[in-house]
């Protein structure tokens, strides 16, 4: 173990800046693309025959490898974290609309009647009734957009060092140390593992009214992966 | 001296059209590398994803290993497999069919646990063996979803193929690599015009598929 964390100099951070670094470079596009999401998927509900569209834009965006999508970016944005983050927000686009659009389509009708006739208005119905039931497809967008994301971060390392972990990747084949590798893949694994189980602890927390454990059928189907917004989120572990 | 200007240096070059490095090579390749990891992934997958759908048993474990599959990094995998094995088309496959295989094990499987229970009893009823309803019964029904399944899977080998090229193999990675090392942007905008193209030929030929091989009834359901 003796030395088995010191990173290369010419990487200039040390191993836990390298972990900060990642955990920056995967997140902040992860935050941005709920921002961006939740008008654009709000849009979607209200106005259904846009959704289509906008669902057949996101997957065309999403078939843009992240390799080409970075490369044709330092055009415009130079080698910076920026060229990583932007095309890691449009593939969390991908994942968190649909998630959003099926998780606000699935509240019940008497719900929102109910909501309307307590007065509520449409603003304060949408935050307090509408988004926490939709609490758990959100979340369980969240998770795989986030977990993609921490993978996808090493390719930065093809553009000039933007990879954070995965600057680690090009000093192993440099060096010929494949133990830089090995700390780079399991490293970001584990990240990707803690972010995942942070975002299930979230979930409980946001949502008391729901049956907590992995246990038993029926209380799984709204966590994990149900119908329609269960495929849509499948397409995106990339 | 926009994206459009460097596709279309690209493409109207006729260098890159024949030869070794020449489009129709580097998408052949593309596309055998594609397809060897999408039969490999499936190999593996879909039976496992039939059997435990149908038995409804390990559905935990199965989620548990999806999770942990898709948390590893396919780059790092990919970079890590070539330090340990060297160049081959060993360490290429790994990471393409690690990243393949949960979305096919956990659609698959889901996909059968959500066969309407009843014609099941009722196909068991009639005396159907347990292999017999699960091919003639569950598999039809929850082709749909299966098939989707598979295809988010081949669009992310499609995509995610082209780092091949950084250690050293073929397909059309090899345009985006190689350009951006020799400071020819109109190469790496071809090479991801073309990737991004084969992504939406293999989603039109998933639709194709779909349309000729789930029966019209679950068609109509659906």
């Amino acid at each position: 173990m003796n030395g088995f964390f010191d990173i290369p100099s010419d990487l200039q951070h040390s191993y836990i800046g390298l972990i900060g670094l990642h955990v920056r470079e995967a997140l902040l596009p992860v935050l941005a693309g709920l921002l961006l999401s939740l008008p654009i998927a709000q849009v979607c509900v209200r106005f259904r025959w846009l959704y289509p569209p906008v669902l057949w834009a996101t997957t065309v965006l999403y078939a843009i490898p992240s390799l080409a999508f970075f490369v044709v970016l330092i055009d415009y944005t130079g080698l910076h974290e920026i060229t990583v983050m932007i095309p890691l927000t449009v593939y969390s686009l991908v994942v968190l609309v649909p998630a959003i659009v099926d998780g606000v389509r699935s509240v019940p009708q008497e719900t929102l009647a109910a909501a309307s006739a307590m007065g509520f208005g449409p603003v304060r119905r949408y935050a307090t009734v509408q988004l926490p039931i939709a609490a758990p497809a959100i979340i369980a967008g969240l998770r795989v957009a986030a977990v993609s994301s921490i993978s996808l971060v090493s390719v930065g390392m093809l553009i000039g060092n933007q990879g954070a972990l995965g600057n680690l990747l090009q000093d192993a084949n440099l060096y010929h140390r494949p133990r830089l590798a090995v700390l780079s893949v399991v490293t970001s694994a584990v990240l990707a593992v803690l972010v995942d189980a942070l975002l299930v602890l979230a979930r409980r927390l946001l949502t008391p009214w729901m049956p907590g454990g992995t246990g038993g059928r029926r209380p799984v189907e709204a966590d994990a992966r149900p119908t329609s917004a269960a495929l849509s989120l499948e397409d995106t572990s990339r | 001296m926009n994206v459009f200007h460097f596709g279309s240096l690209f493409f109207g070059d006729h260098a890159h059209w024949h030869g070794y490095d020449g489009i129709p090579t580097r998408l052949t390749e593309h596309i055998l590398y594609s397809l060897m990891a999408l039969a490999i992934a499936a190999a593996i997958g879909l039976p496992v994803g039939l059997v435990t759908g149908h038995t409804g048993r390990g559905g935990n474990a199965l989620a548990l290993i999806a999770t942990a599959a898709r948390a590893l990094p396919s780059f790092g995998l990919l970079v890590l497999m070539f330090v340990l094995l060297g160049l081959g088309l060993t360490p290429v496959m790994i990471p393409l069919v690690v990243l393949a295989v949960p979305p096919i094990l956990v659609t698959t499987y889901e996909a059968v646990r959500s066969v309407d229970p009843s014609p099941v009893d009722a196909a068991r009823g009639m005396g159907m063996t347990e292999p017999r309803i699960l091919l003639q019964v569950e598999v039809p029904v929850a082709l749909p979803l299966i098939l989707g399944g598979l295809r988010s899977a081949a669009i992310q080998i499609v995509s995610t193929a082209t780092i091949a090229a950084y250690v050293s193999f073929g397909g059309l990675g090899r345009y985006i690599v190689d350009g951006l090392y020799q400071h020819d942007y109109s190469k790496v905008v071809g090479g991801a015009t073309l990737v991004a193209l084969l992504a939406l030929v293999t989603l039109a030929v998933f639709w194709a598929l779909t349309r000729l091989a789930v029966s019209a009834g679950v068609r109509r359901s659906a």
